[in-house]
């Protein structure tokens, strides 16, 4: 789960992490007063989920309060990336001396917590990554441990020489560090951290990332949860224990488990169709799930051929086929069809579905051609 | 031979009073697999189809030898019972639980380096040995004994190429699913070197899908170390960037972790990709110089 800047923010105040002050505003109207109380100089900041917003004209300076207003004017309404921004952060635009980055992820190949530091801050640390890997400092944080002092210190000495410096980033290492375990994050970022012209070391923009396993026990980070449209049906999909992400195509997909999921859009793909969605039914599939997930897919406008691909396992054959039987009979399914059913029970899954003159393949391949050929028929 | 599991695995069930617990308790016992025990904490004393019962899995080790250890616990419980199972002297715990949180994971990992013991999931279907021994939930008809090893992230994937394998006349020494996580036990280098010094193995199939650069990763070990034949799937070639697809850790992060550079790194290394899944067993074949 991804949270916004001013989020992130709030966060870092939270744990005494230095932040400029800010206010979080909806309207060009309030933007105006917010540039007025701050009296001095301001930057006007779109809070959309989604990296990039500065070169996409989602973050700008204002001396004055007018600046301010056209800012917001340009900014409010904008389309960053499919993201409309609907609220902009209007924060103190302190003098930056000089910007780094500092942050905390998990290493799937060490299996542990590592912190990262750059004194490149303040671009996308992804591309510093690609290009120029040895300016990232890594180390690994022993959680047993925590983060000791000489660790936070020994990175503080590669990003700064003066002494009253490093003693403010050590403390700032050591909180950033509280945060990510406490709160379950799976990333946690300070880009750019900054020293300011008062020489002090300062949080300008952050970004985080929470473990979606780990949200039964954050109820306070779950209720940061901002879901756009797309989102909010993932997550009402999710509550009926489907996976579902809409895609751009037109071939509409349920399948059972993740990877086989994935592995039927690709063979969709190659041979030249488009699904228009990843729909993962789980593991013990009741026939009620088969019926919620035949909503799902027939909600979705752009869904022309629904494609069922099931390897029964835990899931059982007949109660997929149960499930489709009675989401025929209670909804009117006027696309065509095409089911690959194997495993258990499948020969008394297709017995059940044969009364209802729906085409059975016996491969995915052939499964993925004839939902692609039928897709044809109706274009 | 086969690796991880066979006829002396000693198994406890960790969650055998619950719902899949039982179920596919029943499913491994019938299959053959040599379930000793089962722990659920408060239901000591009781028996499961004559599957002794106890509150914890040091009474369980020490009472029925227990060797190795499943787990069906729920996902918030679950990293306490791979502790406990530790603890009492399991060598190779497998975790079927879905959903566990990634940093109870980190703190598993270290907690079991120390002890010395084998994790295998969470968040996996588990492994078999055809004719031997299956741990988890794995629907046994469609494997077949055999000489193919085989490594996956997925599991109603790894059914689909079992069976094409099966179907193809290509038999198993031992399949293990490995799980979906982000960060989990034994992976692909760990089960790479097992199959390579496994002289009932001939050829390898590892399964990967998008996220993380853990194939990437394989391919750098098969190149040094892996003088077997290896075939290479990888699910997520179509996944868009930003969306975990189902799996916690089958997301692709700012353009990296994406099918596309994992197939080059396979390819680059001589390990052949099938595009398709019914592709996979015809390459394995000619690699085998079974065709």
């Amino acid at each position: 789960m991804k949270i916004h800047e001013y989020q992130a923010r709030q966060l870092f105040r939270q744990y005494a992490i230095p932040v400029p002050d800010d206010v979080l505003c909806y309207t060009a109207g309030e933007v105006e007063k917010a540039a007025r109380d701050f009296n001095r100089m301001v930057v006007v900041k779109a809070q959309v989920l989604v990296g990039g917003r500065g070169k996409a004209g989602g973050v700008k300076l204002a001396k004055t309060v007018d600046e301010a207003v056209i800012a917001a004017n340009k900014i409010l309404g904008m389309d960053i990336k499919g993201f409309k921004v609907e609220k902009v952060l209007v924060a103190d635009a302190v003098e930056i001396n000089k910007e780094f980055y500092v942050g905390l992820t998990i290493d799937r190949n060490t299996k542990s917590v590592l912190f990262m530091a750059s004194t490149e801050g303040g671009v996308e640390i992804e591309e510093v990554a690609k290009e120029n890997p040895a300016a990232i400092l890594k180390i690994p944080i022993d959680t047993d441990l925590g983060m000791t002092d000489f660790q936070a210190r020994k990175i503080a000495f590669k990003l700064f020489s003066d002494i009253n410096l490093v003693k403010q980033a050590v403390e700032i290492f050591k909180k950033l560090y509280k945060l990510f375990i406490e709160n379950d994050a799976s990333l946690v970022e300070i880009n750019p951290l900054v020293i300011t012209d008062k020489n002090r070391v300062m949080a300008i923009d952050g970004k985080m990332t929470f473990d979606d396993n780990a949200l039964f026990r954050q109820i306070d980070i779950e209720a940061l949860n901002e879901p756009d449209e797309d989102e909010k049906k993932e997550i009402a999909a999710k509550d009926k224990g489907l996976t579902y992400i809409r895609l751009d195509g037109n071939i509409g997909c349920m399948v059972n488990g993740a990877g086989l999921a994935m592995a039927t859009m690709d063979v969709i793909k190659y041979f030249g169709g488009n699904p228009a969605n990843f729909l993962d039914i789980g593991g013990s599939s009741s026939p009620q799930k088969v019926v919620d997930a035949m909503n799902l897919l027939m909600s979705d406008k752009h869904v022309k051929v629904i494609m069922i691909n099931i390897f029964g396992g835990i899931t059982r054959c007949d109660d997929v086929a149960r499930g489709l039987v009675t989401a025929l009979d209670q909804m009117k399914v006027t696309i065509p069809i095409v089911i690959r059913l194997s495993g258990t029970n499948a020969e008394e899954g297709l017995r059940i579905i044969s009364d209802y003159n729906l085409p059975t393949v016996n491969s995915l391949s052939e499964a993925a051609q004839e939902a692609i050929r039928l897709c044809n028929l109706v274009n | 031979m086969s690796i991880l599991v066979n006829k002396d695995t000693k198994l406890v069930v960790q969650g055998i009073t619950g719902r899949d617990g039982s179920f596919h308790t029943l499913k491994m016992k019938a299959y053959g697999t040599n379930v000793v025990s089962g722990v659920s904490p408060g239901k000591g004393g009781q028996n499961l189809e004559g599957i002794p019962i106890f509150n914890t899995v040091e009474e369980a080790v020490n009472l029925t030898h227990a060797n190795t250890s499943v787990i069906f616990v729920p996902a918030p419980l679950a990293a306490d019972a791979i502790m406990e199972a530790a603890e009492a002297g399991i060598k190779l715990v497998i975790c079927i639980s879905e959903g566990v949180p990634t940093l109870d994971m980190v703190k598993v990992t270290s907690y079991l380096n120390k002890k010395g013991v084998k994790l295998i999931g969470a968040n996996c279907p588990g492994l078999i040995t055809p004719d031997e021994a299956m741990i988890g939930i794995l629907p046994v008809n469609i494997f077949k004994k055999g000489n193919v090893g085989l490594m996956s992230r997925s599991g109603t994937l790894t059914y689909l190429m079992v069976s094409l394998l099966t179907s193809n006349g290509l038999g198993q020494s031992t399949c293990v699913g490995i799980g979906g996580d982000p960060v989990a036990g034994l992976y692909y280098q760990e089960l790479l070197q097992m199959f390579e010094d496994d002289p009932e193995t001939e050829a390898i199939v590892l399964i990967g899908e998008i996220g993380g650069d853990a194939e990437e990763r394989a391919a750098e070990y098969i190149k040094n170390h892996i003088t077997k034949p290896v075939v290479a799937f990888i699910a997520g070639q179509t996944a868009p960037q930003g969306k975990r697809m189902g799996h916690a850790g089958a997301i692709i992060t700012s353009g990296s972790g994406t099918a596309e550079e994992k197939i080059a790194a396979f390819e680059a290394v001589g390990v052949p990709v099938a595009r398709l899944p019914v592709d996979l067993p015809v390459i394995l074949k000619k690699l085998m110089k079974l065709d």
